[in-house]
């Protein structure tokens, strides 16, 4: 039985330097900021967006969490600590003693198990969209109320970092066995912020919850978020109505807010655990001819791309499946070997025509569907537009709302497209979901079916190491680019401005992760 | 005349039951639904067994007919069903923006009345003289310059000039009047200006017009005091066509707003009316359509009633 002294790990990440800011932290404030989006409904395990997250997070607690100081360092939150066996089947939580509900209840194992039970195995009418991330939980036990174990049939590498998940959030067991769909109209949770209001399409109002479990924190007295987006919330910004937007800004806004705050601006910047794809869809000729679709995708030079599209978009990355920076993503002397990779983009171009020609569409026409939002699809469309010009493809864009765009996607009423792929994690279950076979994964659009990829996804998934999990994630990638089924375009790149008497927060490669707010406080 | 009013009113029941079929069947054509939207829209990996279920609790999965006679139903109920993307009634929804929005075109149409009326006057009194070509220049600004970027230029000068910007979130009037009119002024006038700018032009082209004819000659010729030839005799006739013009714009600003909404963060009917079609809610969308179309249609009816007020030879049996 291996154990792991996370607490070893708190410590390191406390002692190592902060990316801005080392002074104390002070209490008091409201915190006022903006968000981009609404959910649906109060449900962490039914929202996907960060619409949803953002809003409820400070109300909840999860099991474990990201460090957002050390990312992707996984700190225990609720759990005081926790051990996984050596064989990887059994993962054992010690949660702490002190953590109650918004409502004075005292929160146990019977919640934590309860909560999971809801996510893992929902109930008819319960929408857990996050279910198969757990699939392989054979069993939750709760030996005693402060311990709670979960017994896995497979091993999962990506298992303690689903524990971590922001979407996990701890619900009452009392208030669940009453009514499993409370937490659709209802927040009560754990977390740093009791609910106070919400004004629909307006506003979202938290007071500090003094019995936190943490103690000293929060240290702010409550926040405000106010819903909205676009040149309004800049301008909010600027005018210090608001003090921060923790998604992500553009170049452009950047510039402009950095211009007018001068000093009083604090810019953080990471790579992003988002990427726009390229998707061909396989079931449409002439797009079932892997030559066409090689062509497509080697026509394409991602690397001088990224170096003027970042001064537009919020884009940067040259990447593969993976986000470049993570552990498991493939380097460069690696992803230059992939097509569509190659820094010789005359010779890339030259074969992209000979394949073309071989294939018998040497006047290629495509119609190209994108969504028309203007960051960062409509750029990156116009680049992906003129790079195929170069090698003689014509190319009609075709740019739609949300909706329709969807739509077509999902009916695969489409030839080419550009679709976004956002992760709350940088973890290859995730990212490489969006490539295995269409039976297997609603997230395939390109309607192919590829058991070389699907075993090679689950063989991952249950990698005994790292390396081994790399040298995996390095095969699918070299089968994904060989097939040119889809392809990753380029990684986005996220920046956050905010007043810099915003402290204690920090950016990670998701916007989804560290908006509790429970470290955040305000300067004076 | 009230026999006439029953009589319009009775004719809005055919009216709205033929807008309520025309919206329903006209979103059903439309590809994609709102569980698209909500379980996938953002890239969630999700079974179809988890969609199909979101749609049989929303009723998507219903035949058309049942879906269309439930509508239907619930509409001579005078129940506007439940949002499909909150779950909150379609009322509640609605409500909780009706106030800002009818603040909003109610300001802006003060201010285009106080505005246009004068102004119109005068240029089609002084008409080809300096005063008119000034009148000219600015409603013709007005009607080229888009209400949303006259907004947008309200709101930098605020912040650059005056570095102070309008409350982000609204408060309702009788809570704190400052503070709503220091919101919502600002959108008012950004949109009262493009109104003044087309009811002044009506008026100035009406009153040209009316002070050519006989019975304005004849009042001259008596010896009337000219100004009141002017607003006895020739401005309210002139107003006619401008009241008309009024209250479709006013109609229209209800709705309409949906740039200027952003542009200052209001959350009123327009943004609402965005975000219901861009998340395929269906229920909502059916709500809304219905609230502007009995907004028109009662907007008319009182400038069909202002018509016989003004003009005493318009009399409605």
């Amino acid at each position: 039985m291996g154990r792991k002294l996370v607490w070893a790990g708190v410590l390191l990440a406390l002692s190592m330097p902060g990316p801005a800011f080392a002074d104390q932290p002070t209490k008091g404030g409201i915190l006022s900021f903006a968000i981009g989006g609404e959910a649906p409904n109060y449900d962490c395990h039914a929202n996907y967006s960060f619409s949803a997250i953002h809003w409820l997070a400070p109300h909840y607690s999860t099991l474990l969490k990201f460090d957002t100081s050390a990312y992707p360092s996984i700190v225990p939150d609720v759990a005081e600590s926790y051990s996984v066996s050596d064989d990887q089947l059994t993962y054992t939580f010690k949660l702490r003693r002190n953590v109650q509900f918004h409502d004075g209840s005292p929160m146990t194992s019977a919640d934590v198990k309860a909560t999971y039970e809801r996510i893992s195995k929902p109930p008819k009418d319960v929408i857990s969209l996050r279910s198969t991330l757990f699939e392989d939980v054979a069993s939750i036990e709760t030996p005693d109320p402060f311990t709670i174990v979960f017994k896995l049939s497979k091993r999962d590498a990506s298992m303690l970092a689903n524990f971590a998940s922001p979407w996990n959030c701890i619900y009452s067991g009392d208030k669940l066995a009453k009514d499993a769909n409370f937490p659709r109209t209802s927040i009560m949770g754990t977390g740093p912020f009791v609910f106070v209001e919400h004004a629909k399409g307006s506003h979202w109002v938290g007071k500090r919850f003094d019995r936190y479990f943490i103690e000293g924190k929060p240290y702010l007295d409550g926040f405000r978020a106010v819903l909205m987006s676009g040149p309004a919330m800049i301008n909010a910004l600027q005018g210090g109505q608001i003090v921060a937007e923790f998604r992500g800004f553009s170049p452009a806004e950047k510039s402009r807010l950095v211009d007018a705050l001068g000093d009083k601006a604090t810019v953080q910047e990471s790579g992003w655990s988002c990427k726009l794809d390229i998707l061909f869809n396989t079931a449409k000729k002439p797009f079932d001819d892997v030559r066409i679709r090689r062509a497509l995708n080697i026509a394409i030079g991602r690397w001088d791309g990224a170096r003027s599209l970042q001064r537009v978009a919020f884009v940067r990355e040259v990447g593969g499946v993976i986000r470049p920076g993570y552990e498991f993503a493939a380097k460069k002397e690696e992803l230059t070997k992939y097509p569509g990779y190659s820094e010789d983009i005359a010779a890339a171009r030259s074969e992209a025509k000979r394949l073309l020609k071989e294939a018998g569409v040497e006047n290629l026409k495509v119609t190209l569907l994108n969504r028309n939002l203007s960051m960062p699809y409509t750029p990156t469309g116009l680049f992906v537009i003129d790079q195929w010009r170069q090698v003689g493809v014509s190319v009609d864009h075709v740019q739609l709302e949300t909706s329709p765009y969807q739509a077509s996607l999902q009916s695969g009423n489409y030839d080419v497209g550009i679709n976004a792929a956002c992760d709350f994690m940088d973890e290859p279950n995730l990212q490489l979901l969006n490539y295995i076979s269409k039976d297997l994964s609603s997230l395939n659009y390109g309607n192919y079916i590829d058991r070389t990829l699907d075993d090679l996804y689950e063989k991952q998934k249950r990698a005994a190491n790292k390396a081994e999990r790399y040298a995996l994630v390095r095969q699918f990638e070299q089968r994904l680019f060989h097939e040119a089924y889809t392809a990753p375009l380029i990684w986005w790149h996220r920046i956050v401005v905010h007043h810099k008497q915003v402290r204690g927060w920090y950016i990670t490669p998701s916007h989804y992760l560290g908006q509790d707010l429970a470290s955040l406080w305000l300067a004076r | 005349m009230l026999s006439y009013v029953g009589y319009r009113l009775l004719l809005v029941v055919p009216t709205l039951v033929g807008v309520a079929l025309l919206i329903f069947l006209m979103l059903r054509v439309l590809p994609g639904d709102v569980v698209e939207i909500k379980l996938r829209g953002d890239g969630g990996h999700v079974t179809q067994d988890v969609v199909e279920r979101e749609r049989h609790r929303l009723g998507l999965d219903k035949p058309m007919l049942t879906q269309l006679v439930n509508w239907m139903v619930g509409l001579a109920r005078l129940d506007l069903g439940t949002s499909m993307w909150t779950g909150r009634p379609v009322a509640e929804e609605i409500g909780a923006r009706l106030e800002l929005s009818l603040q909003v075109a109610v300001m802006a149409t003060l201010i285009a009345v106080l505005i246009a009326i004068p102004l119109g006057t005068l240029s089609a009194l002084f008409k080809d003289s300096a005063v008119d070509y000034v009148v000219r220049i600015v409603t013709i600004s007005g009607l080229a310059l888009p209400s949303f970027w006259l907004g947008m230029l309200i709101i930098l000068t605020l912040l650059y000039v005056f570095s102070w910007s309008p409350p982000i979130t609204y408060t309702p009037f009788y809570q704190d009047p400052l503070a709503n009119l220091a919101q919502l002024i600002w959108p008012a006038l950004a949109v009262g200006y493009r109104y003044a700018a087309v009811v002044a032009r009506m008026v100035r082209s009406s009153l040209i017009e009316v002070l050519r004819e006989d019975y304005i000659r004849t009042a001259r010729a008596k010896g009337i005091v000219p100004r009141l030839v002017v607003i006895r005799h020739a401005l309210p006739n002139a107003l006619l066509p401008a009241i008309t013009v009024i209250g479709l714009e006013f109609a229209f600003l209800i709705g309409g707003l949906v740039v200027t909404e952003q542009v200052f963060n209001l959350n009123g009917i327009g943004k609402l009316f965005v975000q219901a079609v861009s998340r395929n809610d269906f229920t909502l969308i059916q709500g809304l359509v219905m609230l502007l179309a009995v907004i028109f249609v009662l907007v008319n009816l009182l400038v069909d009633l202002f018509y016989a007020v003004l003009d005493p030879r318009v009399r409605y049996r």
